[in-house]
């Protein structure tokens, strides 16, 4: 009889062993070994567990040529033999489930351990997450990526992003041959540029998860999973950048179920009173973003929400004029957020709103003007067309709004939401063209500038790269320097409507 | 089965006061963190409980947090194999030491080679491995087969694991046994339900410790103290 204790050496070596190294029938027997031996007895049960999921990624020595094509085919097959021993055991032990989610809990990778470590472990971990291993706790796993993701989405700073483009073209001018060491020279950069890498890299393997899982019908039920998640994992997360992503491809996959229940998911959340003004303000910029930036939403349901989110402030306001409203912006915030979504809403897709006639009058009949032109002055405080005015008021009125969905940087996972994604620059609107220079929406397409003090110097140079993609992306969203200072204001410097609106420093105009 | 009984017991629950609004809730998803582990108070592991909140009245702790202590009837169902029982359960995983069965579909039980009678003959062929009675060929055990093992040792830590013998009389293949074991035949064809009704009132403190947040989560906090009165009645 093997006992534990007595025989900790032998034992040990037999959790110990990585099986990467091994050859296929070697790896079969042990395997074999391990899933019998955690039937036999509760006490090795755990340490079997641990050993297998020890094995979800390959030795520290490995590391570097992990990627390469010879080992990409083993590493497919220790995955799959590592389910299936997953799967046996849990046949066996019903109740393994439970004990394997706390283990996978504490081998999570962290913050700091490196890509290739973290790719290997949540995409073997991601493949547990089907049959009943999947039922009974697919939804705790999928929760501890989420997790991962967003707190490797904090760590990113906005320079760290623009500053790997900026490097990219300089590196590649001049030294050629290191081309193929993309990787080191990331990581020579610590903090927050290696977490983007981090992030780019799990968004690819979360994307396939969630394609795979489309392929095989599952998606509603991991949809559900994920609504409930982001609800408790991102919305809230100030600023997140590229986690919240995952949805919008979720949503891509099944446009006409995912996609509209996620619309009416954040809509409710907006509407109802219980929610805390953190969600629902949140829960509106997201759906603001979202019906502007998903292409696969129909025109249709746009003017759904809009009709909720018209509804909801046309109550507002009555409800202001019979208390007898305090015009402290403050007060107002979340009324304020709407209306800013509403036209963003608008920018976007009021042309191909209008060619459906029966969305057309269902669009003028709602009450804009009675909303815009309240005593609570929203346009004060958010009408983007009239530009220059709107950023003078939007700085007195120091509403603060994010757009969650503004193009998405990370490179390698960038070909997942590209297909799917409106650019403004390919937005027709109801005015004509907007092709020339001084179009006062250029800006709304590049990336989104972090909060930073004043000193905020970053230079974005676009034009160093030929890339056709960047050049799309040359539209800033982002006040330029000028923005800072208010004599400049007055020139035609090509802002427009900033994604955010900051409490200004500056003495007003 | 001899290892399933119903108990019927009071408890006191004590509830988090943002719970007050649905007590009933509270309660249950209490008592529900309880299922499918070992519990030394209730000396089994719980399967299944149906709970009647006693009175519109209860107790409130003193303290950092004012708990109310909800008093609660409940009945249980507790699964607490013994050893020399004898169980049931479907074959999951066979082989020549080692036979892994599992019993109502949620607890594991392992039968070790020593422990599989010598008339057993172990046999793998192309139809996959199989355990065959030598005095006779009908009396086969292999994957997805019932079978009737007595108990030698529970494991109570962790998922109440059970290593189990197919040596004492009246155990093997059920399907075999339905047939050639007039005991047993008998015994399944009377409806004779050896389950024990022995209500036992376990009188007891229970505190509530999980709280819910605005998003539904559980969070554990410390469990202070629990204090035990048992009343055994039959």
């Amino acid at each position: 009889m093997i006992d534990i204790t007595y025989h900790h050496a032998l034992l040990n070596n037999i959790f110990t062993m990585p099986i990467w190294y091994l050859r296929h029938d070697t790896r079969d027997a042990l395997l074999d070994l391990i899933t019998r031996l955690a039937a036999v007895a509760d006490q090795f049960l755990k340490e079997c567990l641990q050993m297998l999921v020890n094995n979800f990624t390959s030795p520290g020595s490995l590391g570097a040529f992990i990627d390469q094509p010879r080992w990409l085919a083993r590493k497919k097959e220790i995955y799959s033999q590592l389910h299936g021993s997953l799967r046996m055991i849990s046949d066996t032990v019903p109740l393994a489930p439970r004990m394997l989610k706390d283990i996978i809990d504490r081998s999570m990778p962290k913050l700091f351990d490196n890509k290739a470590k973290m790719v290997s472990f949540v995409e073997c971990m991601l493949g547990l997450d089907n049959d009943r291993m999947g039922d009974l706790i697919g939804a705790l796993l999928l929760a501890k990526v989420m997790d991962l993701l967003t707190e490797l989405d904090v760590n990113i700073s906005w320079e760290d992003v623009l500053q790997e483009e900026h490097n990219k073209g300089i590196f590649d001018m001049e030294i050629e041959d290191l081309d193929e060491d993309d990787d080191s020279l990331g990581k020579a950069c610590f903090g927050g540029n290696a977490c983007a890498e981090k992030l780019d890299g799990l968004m690819v393997v979360v994307c396939e998860h969630l394609k795979s899982c489309a392929e095989h019908g599952r998606l509603s039920k991991e949809f559900d999973i994920l609504k409930t998640i982001f609800r408790a994992s991102v919305l809230r997360v100030h600023k997140s950048k590229f986690a919240q992503f995952i949805m919008f491809y979720a949503c891509s996959l099944d446009p006409e179920i995912c996609g509209l229940e996620f619309a009416l998911f954040l809509t409710d959340i907006f509407t109802k009173k219980e929610e805390d003004p953190i969600s629902r303000m949140s829960a509106v910029s997201y759906v603001g973003s979202y019906l502007s930036r998903a292409r696969f939403i129909s025109a249709d349901t746009v003017v759904g929400v809009l009709k909720r989110l018209v509804d909801w402030c046309v109550d507002y306001c009555d409800f202001q004029n019979k208390i007898g409203m305090s015009t402290k912006p403050i007060n107002h915030q979340i009324f304020y957020s709407s209306c800013q979504t509403i036209m963003y809403i608008l920018c976007f897709r009021l042309r191909s709103i209008m060619e459906y006639p029966n969305l057309k009058s269902q669009l003028f009949n709602m009450p804009f003007g009675y909303i815009l032109t309240h005593p609570l002055e929203p346009l004060k405080v958010c009408l983007p067309p009239i530009v220059k005015e709107f950023l003078r008021q939007a700085k007195a009125a120091r509403l603060d709004m994010f757009f969650p969905f503004d193009p998405y940087l990370l490179k390698e996972s960038d070909r997942y939401m590209r297909p799917n994604f409106e650019f403004w620059s390919m937005v027709k609107t109801t005015y004509g063209n907007h092709n020339g220079d001084d179009d006062e929406f250029a800006d709304l397409d590049a990336p989104e500038m972090n909060v930073g003090s004043l000193d905020d110097q970053v230079e974005i140079d676009f034009n160093s790269d030929d890339d056709l993609e960047y050049s799309m992306n040359k539209m800033s969203i982002t006040p330029h320097r000028t923005f800072y200072h208010p004599m400049a204001m007055n020139s035609d410097a090509g802002l427009s409507m900033p994604a955010k609106i900051r409490p200004s420093v500056s003495p007003p105009l | 089965m001899e290892a399933l009984r119903e108990a019927v017991s009071e408890l006191t629950v004590y509830v988090h006061p943002s719970n007050a609004a649905d007590v009933r809730r509270a309660v249950a998803r209490q008592l529900s963190t309880l299922l499918f582990s070992y519990e030394d108070r209730f000396e089994g592991v719980l399967l299944a409980h149906e709970v009647t909140v006693e009175s519109n009245q209860a107790k409130i702790l003193n303290g950092l947090v004012p708990y109310f202590g909800v008093p609660v009837h409940a009945n249980l169902l507790l699964y607490s194999p013994q050893p020399d029982m004898i169980l049931e359960g479907k074959v999951e995983l066979l082989g020549k030491e080692s036979i892994h069965a599992v019993v109502l579909g949620v607890f594991s039980a392992a039968i070790m080679s020593d422990d599989i009678h010598k008339k057993f003959k172990f046999k793998r062929k192309g139809y996959g491995a199989r355990f065959i009675s030598r005095s006779d060929k009908h009396h086969m055990i292999k994957k997805g087969s019932m079978i009737r093992f007595s108990v030698k040792r529970v494991e109570t830590e962790m998922s109440c694991h059970i290593t189990g013998s197919l040596i004492p009389p009246h155990t093997g293949s059920m399907l075999w046994l339905s047939i050639h074991d007039a005991e047993y035949a008998s015994e399944i064809s009377s409806g004779n339900k050896r389950a024990s009704n022995i209500g036992i009132k376990i009188e007891q403190n229970e505190q509530d410790h999980i709280t819910f947040d605005n998003e539904d989560r559980v969070i554990n906090s410390e469990r202070p103290h629990k204090s035990r009165k048992r009343s055994l009645e039959e």
